[in-house]
């Protein structure tokens, strides 16, 4: 009960903030989303300066942050997590196991201002020395250290519904003569697909929302560029580092929590579609079979 | 088969080798701090307040507020989420529809990043809640600013589906036939619900406090924006008072630092005491639930 009110009074609330926004002249479907033209006559482009003289808003540079960061993360922590999971639950002995689920907890217990920290202040000087790309944070420094943030979360969520494949599919495959890695490859890991790719919508979910790691360790720069190794801002970077200035009712106090919006609804749209149909599957799993 | 042989070998390799690569990393994020941090702990540095150089004194002030925002947060998550709890696995019928509705909104919220809980807590306790108050009560501007309060109600709602969810759990734990021995002696649903359910969850319910406190006390984002100050010369005084806060001690002096060289042994260091605190919590949340399933079994 609790979670549906406080759910509504979240999005009630965020959005009586930014309804300002539907009458205000500088912010249209056009200046959020498609490039625009200085005064100077420069080529359009996109850009992210809610404080000049004249407030430039385009969504597009965070929303490319945000995206890049995320992806570094996920092309790092989903085949580690996943594999890690398949370890876990596939071959290493019980007291292994039983070391490594609480080792994997702990990672997940580390405050993400931990991690940013670590990033800005080690990881980056470590990178920076080795690659000497052009900023020293960047979005693949944050990337790395948002890794480490959302490789719990597939592990876990991984090994979860790997366990909850029933034992009786992992006999007849040994029955049959199978090895223990094609039974996990070609038996257990189809069969708990949608609760791995649950895993990995809840990771790339977490990877998008969280703020301190990006705010600490990607520079905070908004362009809009192809390299990953940019300086880049994220949605939530932008909300946590302009909240604290920003005027009462202005155009920008309304575009920091319509960013908030951003970030809420697409939590709603992966968890109520991917999430909610790889729990129900994982969940027939355990009902049929347990 | 001896292809067989080796390919298996090959990936039980493959997928140990990924779990080292997940410890490796905890550990070399722990070493960092430990290496960085400890030669600056010492009597002084937790109970002092911060010098007028960042590179003296200590974080007493950031420790204290962190720990009475953690505590009032408890007292307004608990009860809800317990309340929650009971009534989702004892009262509500699984397959009735407020009951599937409030259980998926409790996993959408959990998904909900935390900045947009700060931002919740600065629209709706702040601008609303607060500004009402203020109004009613007629003492000027007091509790329409961020502060303690507002930024413990913005985690306890943070943290409210982890109570929720682990309640659950260790109501689950308690058997059906406890229940049906004591309804069976007369005693009613209430009776049944306070003197043999829950006392049989409490360890359970133990795990969600501590769990709902070591997230509490290490989520920095929300009270970024409800309640968090820079340095305060005094400690807090009331509800309505802005506090120190140890995560964001750290960010402040990772990022704002004039002198960043200077400011390291303390950045380090108070990146240490967070650490510690929380990893002390979880550890004791990993050991209370280790033995209560172990009474249970």
């Amino acid at each position: 009960m609790t979670g549906l009110i406080v759910l509504l009074l979240m999005l009630v609330f965020i959005a009586r903030e930014v309804l300002p926004l539907l009458t205000d002249p500088q912010v249209t479907l056009s200046t959020l989303l498609m490039p625009q033209v200085g005064r100077d006559g420069k080529p359009a482009q996109w850009l992210w300066q809610p404080l000049s003289l004249v407030p430039k808003v385009s969504l597009v540079p965070l929303v490319v942050g945000s995206l890049k960061v995320a992806s570094v993360a996920m092309v790092l922590a989903s085949p580690v997590g996943v594999a890690a999971a398949i370890f876990s639950s596939e071959f290493a002995p019980r007291r292994l196991r039983e070391l490594l689920k609480p080792m994997i907890e702990l990672l997940a217990g580390i405050p993400s201002v931990v991690l940013g920290f670590f990033a800005s202040a080690t990881l980056a000087s470590a990178l920076h020395a080795v690659f000497a790309w052009p900023y020293r944070l960047n979005a693949t420094v944050a990337g790395v250290a948002m890794a480490l943030a959302i490789v719990p979360i597939v592990f876990t969520v991984t090994e979860d519904a790997l366990r909850a494949v029933p034992s009786s599919y992992r006999e007849a495959s040994f029955a049959l003569g199978a090895t223990r890695w094609a039974t996990a490859w070609r038996i257990v890991l189809p069969a708990a697909g949608p609760g791995v790719l649950g895993a990995l919508v809840l990771a790339f979910g977490r990877a998008i929302g969280e703020t301190m790691i990006v705010l600490m360790a990607s520079g905070n720069a908004p362009m809009v560029t192809p390299s990953l190794t940019d300086s880049t801002r994220t949605l939530s970077a932008t909300i946590a580092a302009e909240m604290g200035e920003v005027v009462a009712g202005t155009t920008h106090a309304s575009m920091l929590y319509l960013l908030g919006i951003v970030l809420f609804v697409l939590n709603l749209v992966l968890n109520g579609t991917v999430g909610s149909w790889a729990r129900e599957r994982v969940q027939r799993h355990r009902g049929r079979f347990a | 088969m001896r292809r067989e042989h080796r390919l298996n070998q090959l990936f039980a390799g493959l997928t140990g080798l990924s779990a080292a690569l997940i410890i490796a990393g905890l550990g070399v994020v722990l070493i960092d701090a430990l290496i960085g941090g400890w030669g600056t702990l010492s009597w002084r540095f937790f109970t002092q307040g911060p010098g007028d150089e960042v590179t003296e004194g200590g974080v007493f002030p950031a420790i204290y507020g962190t720990a009475v925002l953690t505590l009032i947060m408890t007292l307004a998550v608990m009860p809800l989420g317990v309340a929650t709890a009971v009534y989702l696995h004892e009262y509500a019928s699984p397959t009735s529809r407020l009951a599937r509705l409030a259980r998926s909104a409790i996993n959408n919220l959990a998904g909900v990043p935390s900045i947009v809980f700060g931002l919740f807590g600065l629209g709706f306790f702040v601008h609303t809640l607060g500004a009402g108050v203020d109004r009613i009560a007629g003492h000027g501007l007091r509790f329409a600013q961020p502060g303690l309060l507002w930024g413990a109600l913005t985690l306890a709602l943070l943290t409210l589906p982890i109570v929720i969810v682990n309640t659950e759990e260790a109501l689950r734990s308690v058997s059906v036939d406890q229940r049906m021995a004591s309804l069976a002696l007369g005693a009613t649903r209430a009776q049944t619900l306070f003197r043999v359910v829950l006392p049989g969850a409490l360890p359970g319910i133990m795990t969600a406090a501590i769990l709902a406190v070591s997230r509490g006390a290490s989520e920095v984002a929300p009270v970024l924006l409800t309640g968090a100050a820079y340095s305060m010369p005094n400690l807090p005084t009331g509800l309505s008072s802005q506090f120190m806060h140890l995560g964001y001690h750290a960010y402040v002096l990772a990022t704002q630092a004039p002198d960043v060289e200077a400011a390291r042994p303390m950045m380090y260091a108070t990146v240490l005491v967070l650490l510690m605190l929380t990893f002390a919590l979880n550890v004791l949340a990993i050991l209370v639930r280790a033995r209560s399933r172990q009474a249970g079994a």
